[in-house]
């Protein structure tokens, strides 16, 4: 049975999670992909503070729509994560993330990341933008859309029980790496 | 011919292959019970059935927009551009694909699918009486796993022949992992220059997964490395298991005698292609 995970969540909570845990998560969270992660780095801006803290950031550039007014995510999947490793370690110091979602992992910078600041890397499945556009019950707000456009623009939004995977922990546990290092070495008796 | 190109656009966004998504669900049952490879490859079948139903696109990332357009003497090109970037701005508006286009100099969104090289068109006249469209929607992810080799390869010990080009094929498969959105379909191309060697070896992908290549080597090759592979354990997603491609599909151009390039262009599992033909003003989708 997968780990429901309410957020804002604690450190402890976090901590106590593990590479292969299967979780659901509910809450607000944020999506934060190419452009807002070095917006975030080199502006600082310090009205993201309150919804980062202790809430989680999904790689997500998502299909929207308007309807009555109101924006709803039409389809919603992970974007390759791996993009913002030069900047997600920094990010989760600055702003007290607790969780890291997105697709294809990423590197030691933020395995170290996990580690010092209490955080999870989850991994959601690549392309599964319908089924996963139905786990967003509403868009409670958005930054930088004029600026970075649709896909770009810093989404503020309540999720109920989103499903991810554990692969990276707080305990220097990644699976990546585990299976890059599996795989790497299948190759070579393949050459020979 | 606006509107046909239009119900295209939204039928490849939407739709996934019949032949990839039977591909998904005969490895999902090869994979064993209850593990995580055999759960994701039965929730992207679940995904594909919902975004069918819903006509939402089955992927957020509706990625670069390939038109191979064939089309016969009497229809003029221009038109067909025309209808197609019409098309594109008006699927753009319904949500059929996310505005994808952005201008590196400015950095600035289009909004609507348009700008400098996209869509991505390429036309062929042909003496056949009537016109084929086919569209490939690629996405971003997919597409950062592209490699182009140039052989002789000294670290994978690659030289120029059909050896040298299965070690290719297997390095950009472990080079990828699963951030292409593995189970994935390798497109390749064997010799031309390297900008043709990109195009040949997507147009690989409109093949359907169980085409045998013509070429009895190739075809060899093909079905080599699609089983070597899926040896390496990568899996779905490149969270561990058996099914880390779907196909790999190879095609050639001639080199140049100084070049010997191999190009790999990866297709994520929302195997996204849609054909379309239009004859005496009749339109037919498959």
């Amino acid at each position: 049975m997968p780990k429901k995970i309410q957020l804002p969540v604690s450190e402890a909570d976090i901590r106590a999670l593990h590479a292969g845990d299967e979780v659901e998560i509910s809450g607000i969270m944020v999506t934060a992909r190419d452009a807002a992660h070095k917006y975030m780095v080199e502006k600082k801006p310090d009205y993201l503070h309150k919804v980062l803290n202790g809430s989680m950031i999904y790689h997500c550039g998502p299909v929207v729509g308007k309807e009555g007014g109101k924006y709803r995510f039409i389809a919603a999947g992970p974007t390759t994560s791996i993009r913002e490793e030069p900047y997600e370690a920094d990010v989760m110091g600055l702003y007290k993330v607790r969780g890291i979602i997105g697709k294809g992992g990423m590197g030691p910078k933020t395995l170290e990341g996990c580690k010092q600041h209490g955080g999870v890397y989850l991994h959601a499945i690549g392309g599964l933008a319908a089924v996963l556009a139905e786990c967003v019950t509403e868009i409670v707000d958005v930054y930088m859309l004029d600026e970075f456009g649709v896909p770009e623009a810093i989404w503020v939004f309540r999720a109920k029980d989103f499903p991810a995977v554990v692969t990276m922990d707080s305990h220097g546990t990644s699976l990546h790496k585990a299976i890059l290092d599996a795989s790497t070495q299948v190759q070579q008796e393949l050459y020979k | 011919m606006q509107d046909a190109f239009l119900e295209l656009i939204r039928r490849a966004s939407t739709q996934l292959p019949k032949d990839v998504l039977d591909a998904i669900d005969a490895y999902g049952r090869k994979e064993a019970e209850g593990s995580m490879a055999r759960n994701i490859l039965g929730k992207m079948i679940e995904n594909a059935e919902l975004a069918e139903a819903k006509s939402v696109p089955l992927c957020q990332d509706t990625g670069t927009l390939l038109f191979f357009i064939d089309y016969p003497k009497k229809t003029p090109e221009k038109a067909i551009a025309d209808a197609i970037r019409k098309a594109v701005a008006a699927a753009t508006k319904k949500g059929y694909l996310r505005p994808n286009s952005v201008d590196p100099r400015t950095e600035r969104n289009t909004g609507n699918n348009l700008g400098a090289g996209h869509p991505s068109l390429h036309f062929h006249q042909w003496d056949k009486p009537y016109l084929r469209a086919r569209l490939l929607l690629k996405g971003g992810g997919s597409e950062n796993c592209g490699i182009q080799y140039k052989l002789p390869d000294k670290r994978l010990g690659a030289g120029r022949d059909l050896e040298g080009v299965r070690r290719c094929i297997i390095d950009a498969a472990v080079q990828a992992q699963g951030q292409g959105c593995a189970p994935g379909v390798l497109g390749v191309c064997i010799g031309g220059d390297r900008g043709h060697g990109y195009t040949v070896s997507k147009e690989q992908l409109f093949r359907k997964l169980d085409d045998p290549n013509p070429d009895k080597a190739l075809a060899a090759l093909e079905a080599r490395c699609l089983d070597e592979i899926n040896r390496l354990g990568i899996g779905p997603m490149g969270l561990g298991g058996a099914t880390t491609v779907l196909g790999v599909k190879i095609g050639t151009a001639n080199r140049l005698p100084a070049s010997y390039f191999v190009t790999v262009s990866y297709m994520c599992w929302s195997c996204r292609r849609k054909q379309m033909i239009i004859r005496d003003k009749k339109v037919r989708y498959a």
